[in-house]
């Protein structure tokens, strides 16, 4: 009986040291964030948050909108296969419109983006921890969470709607592409369609969640790095738990948000 | 009165004491050699001198500031005045040579870019390595490694000066040439130099004093010579190499059959 309370209490005190580590992180990112914003800022913190927007969004690019065109198909597809029943097939437009601007889009590009850029900030910040360069910055006076986090974040915070966007219009182009073949809808109708389908909260929301999944993504990848202690496997490690747990926290985040936005009533 | 003083420094991990009331004082414009084998906690008491980690209890003062207890704006600005090269150099891979040793003073100092590639340039070519700036971090022989960290350590030119293990992983010719560079350092800028080694010959040839480390207390802190006189038996083990029990047959049985012991005990 005491192994089993001892370990439940083990495993809570680990848990909220990590939600502890994480929030502290935040909390320091955002203090710290002014120096990487450009003009003002440090304009070093200013090149890296351009050389990261890069990263995180321009090679993302091709990933993302694919994974979006085929998401498109998929939801319009089995929309219409069960709307078709009832004679509704021009909801599929709605479905489809709402769907991605609301949800889907910013979803699959956090996933996206947590498993390119999440996983490759817990390496680099791990091998940065493992070659004892993050103990250079350190003895530096450098703050590494400033000099290495904060250009990512700023990033991820600029891309990742940027790229929500991007998957939205690449998830609602398929739409209207099945709607073309399938109904001989003219894609002009279509986008007309979807225009009045989508009212501007529901963009809003997703581009909110968006900047709550950058956030997640970042700072549980760059904090699985600078918990790396020991050696390569140590890395690997983190960048497999990286992925994992800034995956699952999307999707917790994602819960969370939707339903403060049903609650609040603004869908 | 001395640049660094450590007073009843106890530091532990997991309950486990690594280093036991360590008092020092390192006079201004000397050569401390920490002398220790493996496990003796000198890399533990260095990583403490810098300010890397905060000891459980007991006092650091640098230059009359006590770094386990001052601010992080304290702490930032005693950073300033020490330059550590680190055992694995800790270069940043991403930046070429002449960046690594640029970064400090691009950051900490408001001087012309031409003035800071002068003084690069300088910092490089009392390394010896002037015609390896362009050059990046994996490009670099080990003992070129090294030497550009020293340069990059000497940037802001420090009053302190800290090696961690500088021969390690260096055949003995060159570290036997980083040895005269710490001396030609030391004799050129007038700096008080801190030296954590297990290299005897090497300890012997810079060292103004000894601190020998074992199991996390002093054996004896002294002069080259005081050291190399000493009676104590663990420090004359050191000094004549004399090896451990550890490997030796008798030792290797007993635990062995200790081994045998607690299988019977539990089938």
């Amino acid at each position: 009986m005491a192994t089993l309370t001892e370990s439940v209490g083990k495993a809570t005190i680990k848990h909220l040291d990590y939600v502890g580590g994480l929030s502290l992180q935040l909390w320091a990112a955002v203090r710290a964030l002014g120096e990487a914003l450009p003009f003002t800022g440090n304009r070093y913190r200013w090149k890296a948050t351009v050389r990261q927007m890069l990263q995180i969004g321009v090679d993302a690019l091709p990933m993302v909108g694919l994974m979006a065109v085929c998401a498109g198909f998929i939801l319009a597809m089995q929309g219409a296969a069960e709307l078709r029943r009832v004679g509704a097939v021009h909801f599929v437009i709605d479905l489809v419109a709402i769907g991605f601007t609301r949800e889907l889009g910013p979803l699959l590009t956090a996933i996206a983006v947590s498993g390119r850029s999440g996983s490759a900030f817990s390496a680099e910040i791990g091998t940065m921890m493992v070659t004892e360069e993050v103990d250079a910055l350190r003895v530096m006076a450098f703050e590494p969470v400033e000099f290495v986090l904060v250009p990512k974040y700023l990033a991820a915070l600029i891309a990742v709607p940027c790229l929500s966007i991007v998957s939205n219009v690449c998830g609602i182009l398929a739409g209207g592409i099945f709607m073309f073949f399938s109904t001989h809808l003219s894609l002009r109708l279509y986008l007309h369609d979807v225009l009045t389908a989508i009212q501007l909260p529901d963009v809003f929301s997703g581009l909110i969640k968006s900047l709550a999944f950058a956030t997640v993504i970042v700072h549980v990848g760059c904090l699985e790095g600078f918990r790396v202690r020991g050696g390569p496997d140590a890395v690997g490690r983190s960048t497999t738990s990286a992925v994992v747990k800034s995956t699952f926290l999307v999707i917790v985040t994602d819960v969370v948000f939707t339903a403060i936005f049903y609650l609040t009533g603004s869908h | 009165m001395s640049i660094i003083s450590v007073r009843d420094l106890v530091v532990e991990y997991d309950g486990r004491r690594v280093l036991d009331g360590l008092t020092l004082d390192i006079e201004q414009g000397e050569t401390m050699v920490l002398l220790g084998g493996s496990g003796s906690g000198k890399s533990t008491l260095l990583r403490h001198i810098i300010g890397l980690e905060r000891p459980r209890s007991g006092s650091i003062s640098m230059k009359g500031i006590d770094i386990t207890r001052c601010s992080q704006a304290e702490l930032k600005l005693v950073r300033r005045s020490i330059g550590v090269a680190f055992q694995s150099a800790a270069l940043f891979n991403s930046l070429s040579v002449e960046d690594n040793v640029a970064l400090p003073l691009r950051e900490h100092t408001s001087l012309a870019p031409s003035i800071i590639d002068l003084m690069v340039w300088m910092k490089l070519a009392v390394v010896g390595l002037a015609e390896f700036g362009k050059l990046h971090p994996q490009e670099l022989s080990g003992g070129m490694k090294k030497r550009a960290a020293v340069a990059r350590a000497l940037a802001l030119d420090p009053e302190i000066l800290v090696f961690d293990e500088p021969s390690a992983g260096l055949d003995p010719i060159v570290a036997a040439e980083l040895d005269e560079l710490i001396l030609l350092l030391k004799q050129a800028f007038q700096m008080t130099v801190i030296v954590v080694t297990h290299e005897l010959p090497s300890a012997f040839r810079i060292a103004d004093r000894i601190a020998m480390l074992y199991k996390g207390s002093f054996l004896a802190v002294g002069t080259k010579d005081e050291i190399k006189a000493s009676e104590d038996p663990r420090i004359r083990q050191f000094i004549d190499r004399v090896p451990g029990t550890t490997a030796q047959t008798r030792t290797v049985e007993a635990s062995f059959e200790k081994y045998m012991q607690s299988q019977e005990i539990n089938p």
